[in-house]
């Protein structure tokens, strides 16, 4: 039986970790550009839509994430559409991330002050210019701190497309002790790795919430 | 035709009627002040000549044209009514040039070089010259408000609203801004205000009108309005200022 170092185990995990990386990284910047699309959707006033996205936030938000990647992965193939781990995992961790987004944001822009809105528009300005020049870029200073740290969430929510089979860091580890049998010393690197992915963003979350309250420009 | 002229307008907020079919015509240089109670509806009145409030029936003519449900013509009425409010609401991420400069770049697509020449002539007018680089977090109300009122000239309106412009301010700073509301009366801007600073309406205004419980319950120049109320509730409400 061979033996395994610690470093055999890291260098591994490291290797995988690359994964949990670049899916949470894309699952953010998809989830967030539908996010935004959404908000937009969501804010324009027209009734059906509202109503419309609203369902879509809360069906993310009242399933687990986990029931959503089995969906995807075990019933796109039932209407002839094969997925692999790969993509069922960054399919469902965007819509995931954009349901909370939209949400998160919504409530942002809806902290704007009324008179905002009366002010501008009595000023002429349509929704898209309203959006664009007055109610975004101050609703954009109260969402940084809130998004950072939903990334956080994401980053972690990428552990659950291990059931699926997808081989990030979680898989990996998984993998890794059924060739040492050292559950303790290999999901214990996992975890420390984990935290080194999410602590730096929940402490930057914390200084933007600091540094953003203290300005309103 | 006049400038502006309300026809029968009716708005309720749930159960509650507001305006119970208001007849309104206003000229142009003309200046008016609406008066009465806090429920009187006339703030919900003046917030209907530029669309900030839609209304349920009766019809709003501006400048000749019939203010309707489309998109182009809120924005012709908006670019002939200019307003300004009680709580002043500035762009707090642009400074008093910046918030002056965006409407005409943004909606009259005027040029930069443009925009800023009557942005800084605005400002001027309204003595903030020195001020122009603030942010609306460095500036007094009184400062806030007058870079408001500069806002909403730059746009070149017809008429201009004003939201009880200085209920929101600390008393020693109304002057500042009543001062600016009186010199452009006089330049022969067209005016509608919504006030409590009777001493004012009366001295700046051509026309009073006194709103009670939703209708316009009487109208006429100050002096005659103040002096020979001609129904209970006004000699009441003029009373109650006095006292």
């Amino acid at each position: 039986m061979p033996e395994f170092t610690l470093w055999d185990i890291v260098y591994n995990l490291l290797l995988a970790a690359r994964w949990t990386v670049l899916l949470s990284l894309v699952a953010f910047v998809m989830g967030g550009f539908v996010a935004l699309v959404l908000l937009l959707v969501r804010t324009a006033g027209n009734p059906w839509a509202m109503r419309l996205v609203r369902g879509y936030v809360e069906l993310f938000q009242g399933t687990p994430l986990l029931m959503q990647l089995f969906i995807l992965f075990f019933g796109l193939p039932l209407i002839g559409i094969d997925v692999s781990p790969w993509i069922a995992a960054m399919l469902g961790l965007t819509l995931f991330t954009s349901a909370f987004l939209t949400e998160i944001w919504r409530g942002c822009v809806e902290s704007v002050n009324k008179g905002q809105w009366e002010a501008s528009a009595t000023l002429g300005m349509n929704f898209t210019q309203q959006m664009r020049y007055i109610i975004l870029p101050q609703a954009l200073r109260i969402a940084v701190a809130p998004t950072v740290g939903f990334s956080v969430q994401v980053v972690k929510g990428t552990a659950v497309t291990s059931i699926i089979g997808f081989v990030e860091l979680t898989k990996a580890g998984t993998m890794i002790t059924n060739a040492t049998y050292a559950p303790f010393t290999v999901y214990g690197c996992v975890a420390v790795l984990y935290f080194v992915i999410c602590y730096p963003l929940s402490l930057y979350a914390r200084r933007l919430e600091g540094k953003l309250h203290n300005v309103s420009r | 035709m006049s400038l502006v002229e309300l026809h029968a307008i009716h708005k309720s907020f749930g159960a509650v009627q507001v305006l119970k079919g208001i007849d309104l015509k206003i000229d142009e240089g003309q200046v008016i002040a609406l008066i009465g109670r806090s429920g009187s509806g006339k703030s919900t009145l003046l917030r209907t000549i530029n669309g900030l409030e839609t209304i349920d029936d009766g019809t709003i003519m501006v400048a000749g044209k019939k203010v309707g449900d489309h998109d182009t013509d809120l924005l012709d009425l908006r670019l002939n009514v200019g307003m300004v409010f009680q709580q002043f609401n500035l762009f707090p991420h642009y400074t008093a040039l910046e918030n002056v400069m965006l409407s005409p770049q943004v909606v009259k697509k005027q040029s930069k070089a443009e925009a800023r020449a009557i942005a800084e002539e605005m400002l001027t007018k309204v003595g903030l010259a020195d001020k122009m680089t603030h942010y609306p977090d460095q500036l007094s109300g009184g400062q806030q408000q007058r870079v408001a009122i500069a806002r909403a000239l730059a746009m070149k309106p017809r008429v201009l609203l004003c939201d009880e412009v200085t209920s929101a301010l600390d008393p020693e700073l109304v002057n500042e801004v009543l001062a600016v509301v009186r010199q452009l009366a006089e330049e022969g801007m067209t005016l509608v205000m919504v006030t409590h600073e009777m001493r004012f309406a009366r001295e700046v205004c051509d026309t009073l009108v006194f709103m009670h419980h939703g209708r316009i319950h009487e109208k006429g120049a100050p002096e005659a309005v103040f002096a020979n109320p001609k129904t209970p509730e006004l000699a009441n409400f003029v009373g109650g200022l006095a006292g």
